[in-house]
């Protein structure tokens, strides 16, 4: 009787064993494969933040995209000439607001106030500060709504269509433009959401 | 040439005028408003600053089509009895010492005040910072500001 109990727990425990083999053997290759794509988008979504962080760290959008208490100005992001602050919407203190020297576009003479529509800061309550940060950080910044003006992802790519971001690209004389155009930017935008906006440590 | 319209000192004006053409020299050569100076031609030094629908902005820079439809007003249109309490208060500090840069700071002093009616010390240089004085009336200036927030206030 006893034997017989064991015969068929033995019996048992092979059958068992069989199964969890051959659906190991089954379903590991799938499993290597979708791990393998994950690691491929990964790393497409990373070198496609490269690109775009390479623009948001220009000279071009961090003098407004600053972490003190009014803009930055020149390639060596300095403090823009006249204590000019951010004021309570972004547009400036009284008195002295933005549009009161910038223009809809820009001054033609060198050193003169460029200009494009909607000439502002990122508001006090939502600075959008990237100076100072890691390309891990800067990354986690712009995915987190909380941190880039209440913005989905997809949010992301028509911000980058407005004039005073285009304006980058057309800052008149004296002043650089971001390393990638316009297209190849918002191209490396798409990309990196569209493999899963990964970010760098 | 184009027919630019536009209100200066409560009063409609018609000029022929380029469109580019910058709102200090249409203010100055057409209109004859000499009060509002020119200084460096950059919008860096604040003697041009006149109000464009209440606002200070520089009017160097501001070309004469992106007035079109708006009211302006410049140092001559501030009051015509020097009754503004700016004007009262600069008098009565005696703050110009060359003078030349003193109609942009009284704009910019009667722009701030339209908006805050107690500025601090702070708000004050926040809101003035744009305005140069090579001769250094800073000090005045600051202390017409709350002479004139005082006057308005009192006469309320």
């Amino acid at each position: 009787m006893t034997r017989l109990r064991l015969r068929n727990s033995l019996f048992v425990v092979c059958v068992l064993t069989f199964l969890l083999v051959t659906s190991f053997v089954k379903f590991a290759p799938r499993a290597s494969a979708a791990g393998q794509a994950n690691t491929e988008n990964n790393e497409k979504s990373l070198q496609a933040f490269r690109g775009v962080a390479s623009v948001l760290t220009s000279p071009r959008c961090l003098n407004c995209h600053s972490s003190n208490d009014g803009p930055l100005q020149g390639d060596d992001n300095h403090a823009h000439a006249m204590n000019v602050k951010r004021g309570v919407d972004g547009k400036g203190s009284a008195a002295l607001r933005c549009f009161a020297c910038h223009q809809t576009e820009n001054g033609m003479a060198l050193h003169s106030p460029p200009g494009a529509a909607d000439w502002q800061l990122p508001p006090p309550k939502m600075p959008m500060a990237w100076k100072g940060l890691s390309i891990g950080e800067l990354c986690r910044t712009l995915k987190d709504p909380a941190k880039n003006g209440n913005r989905s992802l997809q949010d992301l790519i028509p911000h980058m269509d407005t004039s005073l971001v285009r304006w980058a690209w057309n800052p008149g004389p004296g002043r650089t433009v971001p390393p990638l155009s316009h297209d190849e930017f918002v191209s490396r935008l798409k990309e990196w959401i569209d493999a899963g906006a990964a970010c760098p440590e | 040439m184009e027919t630019s319209r536009f209100t200066v000192n409560g009063k409609p004006v018609e000029l022929e005028v380029d469109p580019s053409t910058p709102l200090l020299w249409a203010l100055r050569e057409q209109l004859g408003l000499t009060g509002t100076k020119f200084g460096c031609g950059m919008a860096l030094c604040g003697a041009c600053t006149v109000h464009v629908d209440g606002n200070a902005v520089r009017s160097c820079v501001t070309p004469v089509k992106a007035v079109a439809g708006k009211r302006i007003t410049t140092i001559e249109g501030l009051s015509s009895d020097r009754s503004h309490p700016v004007q009262k208060a600069w008098l009565e500090v005696q703050v110009p010492q060359c003078g030349y840069c003193q109609p942009g700071q009284m704009m910019s002093a009667a722009a701030l005040l339209a908006v805050n009616a107690n500025p601090s010390d702070r708000d004050i240089d926040d809101a003035m910072a744009g305005n140069l004085c090579r001769c250094g009336t800073y000090a005045r200036i600051r202390k017409a500001i709350h002479m004139a927030a005082e006057l308005a206030r009192s006469a309320k």
